[in-house]
């Protein structure tokens, strides 16, 4: 139905124009001079190059900005991104490209798996960040460039490791690791004459394989274990010895204490006899009796029980019973 | 009469336009070309872009890559000279050096890629069985730096020091399949072990292996966590003892000497006159001695009551 209706506005609008034959001509021309100049036109982005072929062979490099060509199929025009970064990853994908955090490290094991020097496994993921150095080379001395670049990363890194006990690449390697890889791939690189140009190789995730990840675990739990008892016993070290320091510090001043008073004492005690003796020297009868009298004073009102016994009557004494004697 | 005239200006414009494109053809910066006449080589291969001329229907132009090119080895499972199975998988650059002998011996790519797999596996195959893994794996004798802090220990593995290694073998399969290639027209550039992998049993073996030594390692910083705390312990009884005794005889001696030193100040003093001193000091017992529950007994001949019988 819509085929007939779209006949019949046909049938109805199109007048068949008289065009003559050399207008048709010219008309051809035209287009094919229009598309001698589009075709001779050529855009070159900011982080590209081109490379311009004349029948396959290559004449000259262009950088960025509008060039003119001979129209095809003289010429023609290949552009590569020289100044962008590539990335390639082995180990795992970024699923999501501008959200760093989603990886995908499921299935691709066989990249990341390698034997240690130690002959261990580890399962290392990395990052070769590249650049286009020589266009040219990039674009016609190696087929499959990708490719091989991948290739080159799994020998490089697996060479490289291989080199390196298990815990080295799992601790202290990291650094050393990159930046050998990054000299090797860059040889490499030259050596196959692919025009690229190494940016940087950074190791992602660097683990032990699944199966002995629990045992490595416990290797890091026992060394915070180590540290702990280790700290632990430093503590009560430190708790106890600094507190004994001071106490025996205390001891010794409280030694220097008594050491000084004895000796004051005794001074004060002899400075006393002495002036005691001075006076008694000056009269010993009457300073000896004064003082065993003042003594007697002082003595005799504290005690209760006093028995007095005439000379005569000394053999008295043991029978008496001395406290009821006096308490009424 | 007029229309005959066109048709055959448009026919003899046909076969002019054949002819020209059959006497030109392109060569790009991958490509190389031989020219056969009917099927024969003409000449040598052209490898220089650009345009260029033959007899037409006559003479043809065969292309190939000039490019270097990819081989990627299956992964083959090898054993070791010490009877270690691994999966050995490779890759090597190859490129078509000699189009003649190539496109005689190989006719296209593919038959190439065959034609290496076998060569170059084959030779991966007799290099490795005649070698031990770990030449395999490493590629120096490159001591570990991370060994000191876990303490020393060995697998047996870890010492294994080697006498070609990786590359080397690598250089002894290229050495190996280069001659034959060179043969059929190909130049090998560069072959290289990619990926070397325990098969499936060894790599049980090899993960209790690692475990175990793992536990050793764990138990090896548990001991140290343990031996480390119990010398520190001592350290402290030992400086604690020590802090305490040293205190004690540092206050012993100083009471002693001050001890010492009030002795004399007092025999230098009571010396003077000892009896005088012996009354006083008798006096001053008195004093300090007697109390409430003191019972005095006194007659009246002693010196204090003495004036209760007689005041004189």
């Amino acid at each position: 139905m819509d085929g007939a209706k779209v006949r019949n506005i046909g049938t109805q609008g199109f007048v068949p124009p008289r065009i003559p034959g050399r207008t048709i001509g010219i008309g051809i021309l035209a287009l094919m001079a229009l598309w001698m100049i589009l075709s001779s036109v050529y855009r070159v982005d900011v982080d590209e190059q081109a490379l311009v072929l004349r029948f396959g062979r290559h004449v000259r490099t262009t950088e960025r900005g509008l060039h003119f060509k001979l129209p095809r199929p003289i010429e023609s025009v290949i552009k590569v991104a020289v100044q962008r970064q590539l990335k390639e990853e082995f180990g795992f994908r970024t699923e999501d490209p501008g959200r760093r955090t989603r990886y995908a490290a499921q299935g691709f094991d066989a990249e990341s798996v390698m034997l240690t020097g130690d002959l261990n496994v580890a399962d290392v993921e990395w990052i070769t960040q590249y650049r286009i150095r020589e266009p040219y080379n990039y674009s016609f001395k190696v087929r499959n460039v990708t490719e091989t670049f991948r290739d080159m990363n799994e020998a490089v890194m697996r060479e490289v490791v291989g080199d390196r006990s298990v815990t080295e690449v799992l601790t202290v390697g990291r650094q050393e690791i990159e930046t050998e890889a990054e000299t090797r791939l860059q040889e490499l690189a030259n050596q196959y004459e692919m025009g690229i140009k190494i940016e940087q190789v950074v190791l992602q995730d660097v683990n032990p394989p699944e199966a002995v990840k629990d045992a490595f675990n416990e290797v890091n739990q026992a060394q915070a274990e180590r540290e702990k008892m280790i700290n632990e016993a430093l503590a009560e070290f430190n708790r106890i010895i600094p507190r004994a320091r001071g106490e025996a510090q205390q001891t010794i001043q409280q030694a220097e204490g008594y050491a000084t008073e004895r000796v004051n004492l005794a001074r004060g005690d002899a400075a006393r006899f002495d002036a005691l003796l001075a006076a008694y020297r000056r009269a010993p009868e009457v300073t000896r009796r004064r003082i065993y009298l003042e003594t007697m004073n002082a003595v005799f009102p504290k005690v209760k029980n006093k028995v007095i016994l005439d000379e005569k009557a000394k053999n008295v004494l043991p029978l008496l019973n001395l406290q009821r004697e006096v308490k009424p | 009469m007029k229309q005959l005239i066109t048709i055959v200006i448009l026919v003899a414009a046909i076969v002019l336009l054949a002819v020209v494109s059959g006497a030109f053809y392109e060569i790009q910066e991958t490509e190389q070309v031989l020219v056969t006449q009917f099927g024969k080589p003409v000449g040598d291969p052209v490898a220089t872009p650009g345009i260029h001329v033959k007899i037409p229907f006559i003479q043809k132009a065969n292309y190939f890559e000039k490019r270097f090119l990819e081989w990627d080895g299956d992964p083959n499972q090898i054993p070791t000279k010490d009877k270690r199975f691994i999966h050995v998988d490779t890759y090597a650059r190859w490129q078509i050096s000699d189009v003649l002998l190539f496109r005689e011996r190989n006719i296209d790519e593919d038959g190439a890629q065959s034609r290496l797999d076998d060569i170059l596996d084959g030779e991966t195959r007799n290099t490795v069985a005649k070698h031990q893994l770990i030449e395999v794996v490493r590629s120096t004798n490159r001591e570990f730096t991370a060994e000191e802090e876990i303490g020393g220990g060995d697998s047996g593995a870890e010492l294994q020091s080697i006498d070609f290694g990786r590359s080397a073998l690598a250089r002894e399969v290229l050495a190996g399949a280069s001659p034959r290639l060179e043969a059929l027209g190909i130049l090998l550039l560069d072959f290289r072990f990619k990926r070397i992998e325990y098969v499936e049993e060894v790599q049980r073996e090899i993960f209790s292996r690692m475990i175990s030594e793992r536990k050793r390692i764990a138990e090896q910083f548990r001991s140290e966590g343990a031996g480390e705390s119990a010398r520190i312990n001592g350290e402290k009884d030992r400086e604690l003892k020590s802090i305490t005794s040293e205190a004690y005889r540092e206050a012993q001696e100083i009471k002693g000497k001050a001890d010492a030193q009030a002795a004399d100040i007092y025999a230098a003093a009571f010396n003077k006159d000892p009896e005088f001193y012996r009354f006083t000091k008798t006096m001053e017992t008195y004093r300090s001695t007697m109390d409430a529950d003191t019972t005095i007994v006194l007659t009246t001949d002693g010196d204090f009551y003495r004036y209760l019988n007689r005041a004189k």
